[in-house]
């Protein structure tokens, strides 16, 4: 028998399934989908070496194997801990789990501004998400937060440390796209931060993943800035002959306008194959240079994931949504926010009801027209 | 005076270079293990010693060494940990400045062991002039055939290769420490895969305290029995102690690990008591990540028993109250040191040790540290203290490498052991700017709901 045709009985949450052997307790939850599959913040599927490191997928292993019943020691984080023959895991069904998570959450919460008002990345914001299903109300922490200068790496991408809770995803997208090591981490602990090899502004033709691979606001796209909400936005599949990349991407417009290009971008957020099976990460032209919709072939509107915030329309009341202690004009080195949009406050956009990929035309449709103009 | 395996010649006149280490009877365990034994035997000989790791976690280091991954045609390595960081531990420097041919004969007899041709010794940034020891040291061993090429004729081939660290505490941690020797930036592995399989270079390596490998040497000269029946149950063999903080003698000490705590602050022969005819009042026994013990939980353990200086007996009582053996850092407070200070500092330490990887330990221990500043400078709240307690709860056991747990495990002993001086702390803001909480009652632990 060979190793791959080698199936490991696994059961998460009291729900078995069979997986390949080498398949990360992540990878099988999420293959059972739905509440079973652990959040991840810092684990990239198409990124070699990602994960380990946010510790929000940790999970209970309460029996090691059919071999080895004995239990694990301690939680596991679920993206790196491979699965055994005959597992027994516990992920919302563990008290400990629930209880460690609410922790991570906290922890990730606790030097971040909260400044999703003014944050280009509301609403498809990882750390948002994670906050409103998985924290808690309100913070213990009473102490200033820590904030760092904003940098531009390069004419196209904007580092905003403050908001960065340092998943490495973006130092791993720098070495596995480009053949350089010139970004990475400098210093460590709660000072540590992103940097480019001393100041340096990133040119290759791949760099703009490191905004797409980002799961929140620290990495965002310059051509992009304060433009728009993504929430008035309509994604769309599009492609176009692209000489560099895959040229499958997903144009974010309001009415006949393109207000930004990403990668298209799966249920988990993650970067889709293109049908070749290969990540389709997309060159810096077709995401910063292609702002016409006639450079493209439009496919056709395009769900958005399950998770999102933008998805939900659930943006008051709910956990995690506590303002900072401080005003923005300290989390923002004295400057006043330029522009407020409070995603915190229930906007027509955010009822339930409505399903942005079945809009047409959101800019200008009645649901819009009633609050913003 | 208790048997001495390590330090015993360290004080005779130029024992530093080769002549005389040679001379005192230096390099016989290489002779005899590189003529006599196969590499087998050697590990065999480590293992029946009973010797336990001494860079903090007492894994047995026999076993360690059998676990060594052997691909056919990949090279293994030995690494020697000389990062030593820990605060209140400086054993390690002590043997490589006065007997540096110490360690280069145990390392020489441990690579054969393993299979190493290419050795390394990691060394903390600041040891920067032992550094220069270390190579003069290796030099002269090479120059007498000890190094090299097919050393004193056995085919086997050897060098040692001295790196420096840059100063971060987190580069003794095995994993971080082998990212570092590769040049990279020094955050610890996700493990698996352990060092053994996957190490250097992705090659099967062994990570070992500069003292383990040093013992290595009367191990292979006396016979893994023979030292077995020095010390006591699985603490066998000696151990080096640095001893600091409040006492006459501060200092690194060889024990055999027969002695008591008690004797081994108040006898002359060791620490020499406290001075200024102060009380005891609390002490870390085994670098400043081990758990705080107050006097009383110290020199006895929870059942009344005399605690001795060793492995079992430091660690009675788990952490309710017991500690560690740890490095063998033994710090000692007396009646005038403030216990919140004291965590504080220890706190601020891990805040700026830890790499930032993971969220617990980048976010917990900062916070932590915030926390502790406020209660010891008058502005702390009672809830601060369940804070503390909660916030070290969610960090220990959720991280990636232990330096989280060595974070945690400080705070949550001297809240455990001393939550009355907290309180005080809480309760007389002013006072406490003033005065120190003194001794008050340690003579029970005070109860702390669990979990
Ligand atoms: C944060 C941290 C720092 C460490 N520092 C050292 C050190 O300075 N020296 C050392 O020998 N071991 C240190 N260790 C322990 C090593 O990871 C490793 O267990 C040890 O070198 C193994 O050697 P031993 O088996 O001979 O004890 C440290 C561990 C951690 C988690
Ligand atoms: S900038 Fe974004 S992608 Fe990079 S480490 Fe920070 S949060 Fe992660
Ligand atoms: S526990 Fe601390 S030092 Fe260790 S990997 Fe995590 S962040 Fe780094
Ligand atoms: S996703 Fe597993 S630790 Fe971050």
């Amino acid at each position: 028998m060979s190793d791959q045709q080698q199936l490991f009985k696994v059961t998460i949450d009291n729900i078995t399934i069979e997986v390949p052997a080498g398949t990360t307790i992540l990878n099988a939850a999420r293959k059972i989908g739905g509440d079973v599959a652990p959040p991840a913040m810092c684990y990239y599927s198409k990124l070699e070496g990602s994960g380990g490191k946010c510790r929000t997928c940790l999970v209970e292993v309460s029996k090691g194997s059919e071999k080895d019943p004995r239990p694990m020691p301690k939680l596991v984080a679920s993206c790196r801990t491979t699965v055994m023959d005959g597992m027994e895991v516990k992920n919302i069904t563990s008290e400990k789990v629930l209880d460690a998570r609410a922790g991570v959450v906290e922890f990730l919460l606790l030097n971040h501004p909260l400044d999703c008002p003014i944050c280009d990345q509301a609403g498809e914001c990882h750390l948002q998400d994670l906050s409103y299903e998985h924290g808690k109300e309100g913070t213990r922490y009473e102490f200033q937060r820590r904030t760092f200068k904003k940098h531009d790496i390069g004419p196209y991408i904007q580092l905003h440390m403050t908001r960065c809770i340092l998943c490495y995803r973006c130092v791993f997208t720098a070495d596995q796209l480009t053949k350089k090591r010139e970004h990475g981490v400098l210093d460590r602990g709660d000072h540590a931060e992103i940097a480019t090899f001393i100041e340096k502004s990133l040119e290759n033709d791949f760099i703009g993943n490191v905004i797409d691979v980002c799961p929140v606001g620290a990495l965002t796209d310059k051509t992009f800035r304060f433009k728009n909400r993504v929430w008035f936005l309509k994604p769309v599949d599009a492609h176009r002959d692209c000489p560099t990349c895959s040229g499958r991407v997903t144009l974010w417009n309001r009415g006949d306008e393109v207000f930004r290009v990403t990668a298209r971008k799966d249920e988990w957020g993650e970067v889709e194959d293109t049908p070749d099976g290969k990540p389709g990460w997309i060159c810096n032209t077709c995401r910063f240079e292609k702002k016409k919709t006639s450079d493209w072939v439009i496919e056709g509107p395009r769900l958005i994931n399950r998770h999102s915030v933008i998805s939900q329309g659930h943006y008051a009341g709910k956990v995690g949504t506590h303002m900072p202690t401080e005003t923005f004009e300290a989390v923002n080195d004295g400057r006043k926010p330029k522009l407020l949009m409070d995603i915190h406050s229930v906007s027509e956009v955010n009822k339930p009801e409505v399903q942005l990929s079945l809009i047409d035309g959101p800019a200008h449709s009645k649901v819009f027209n009633q609050n913003n103009d | 005076m208790s048997k001495k395996l390590l330090l015993e010649k360290a004080h005779v006149e130029g024992i530093r270079y080769f002549d005389v280490y040679r001379r005192e009877g230096g390099y016989r365990s290489v002779e005899k293990a590189l003529k006599e034994m196969s590499p087998e035997a050697i590990v065999e000989e480590v293992k029946k010693s009973g010797l336990r790791g001494r860079g903090g976690a007492g894994f047995p280091a026999g076993m360690k060494w059998s676990f060594i991954a052997k691909p056919e045609g990949v090279p293994r390595h030995l690494v020697c940990n000389a990062d030593e960081s820990e605060p209140g531990t400086f054993k390690d420097r002590y043997l490589m400045e006065f007997i540096p041919h110490l360690l280069i004969e145990g390392l020489i007899v441990s690579s054969f062991a393993l299979g190493s041709n290419d050795t390394y010794i990691y060394i903390r940034g600041e040891y920067a002039w032992i550094v220069d020891i270390l190579e003069q040291a290796i030099t002269e061993a090479k120059n007498n055939g000890f190094l090299g090429k097919n050393i004193l004729g056995s085919g086997f081939d050897c060098d040692i290769h001295v790196q420096r660290g840059a100063g971060a505490y987190i580069c003794g941690e095995e994993t971080a420490l082998i990212e570092s020797l590769e040049g990279k930036r020094g955050n610890p592995r996700i493990k698996p895969p352990f060092p053994a399989v996957k190490g250097v270079w992705d090659r099967p390596t062994v990570v070992n305290n500069v003292e383990t490998l040093a013992a290595v040497v009367p191990i292979i000269n006396m016979g893994g029995d023979e030292y077995a029946k020095i010390g006591v149950g699985r603490s066998t063999g000696t151990k080096l102690i640095s001893a600091c903080g409040n006492i006459n003698k501060p200092g690194v000490y060889e024990i055999d690990m027969t002695i008591s705590v008690e004797e081994f602050i108040y006898s002359d022969e060791y620490c020499g008591g406290i001075p200024n005819g102060k009380k005891l009042k609390a002490c870390i026994p085994g670098g400043s990540s081990v758990p705080i013990l107050p006097a009383n939980l110290l020199l006895k353990t929870a059942k009344g028993e005399t605690r001795y200086m060793n492995y079992e007996s430091l660690a009675d009582g788990g952490f309710a109250s017991g500690s560690m053996m740890g490095s063998g850092g033994f710090i000692v407070l007396d009646e005038d040191q403030c216990v919140v200070r004291h965590t504080l500092s220890l706190a601020r330490f891990y805040r700026h040790e830890s790499c930032g990887q993971c969220s617990p330990c980048r976010e917990g221990t900062g916070w932590m540290e915030k926390i502790l500043k406020n209660i010891e400078y008058g502005n702390g709240k009672m809830s601060d203290i369940d804070l503390l307690w909660d916030i070290q709860r969610k960090i220990e056991g959720n991280t990636i490498c232990p330096l989280g747990d060595a974070a945690a495990w400080p705070v949550a002993a001297a809240i455990r052991h001393f939550r009355d001086e907290f309180e005080w702390h809480v309760l007389n803001p002013e006072e406490s700017q003033e005065r120190n909480y003194g001794l008050a009652h340690y003579a029970d632990p005070i109860h702390v709901p669990v979990g």
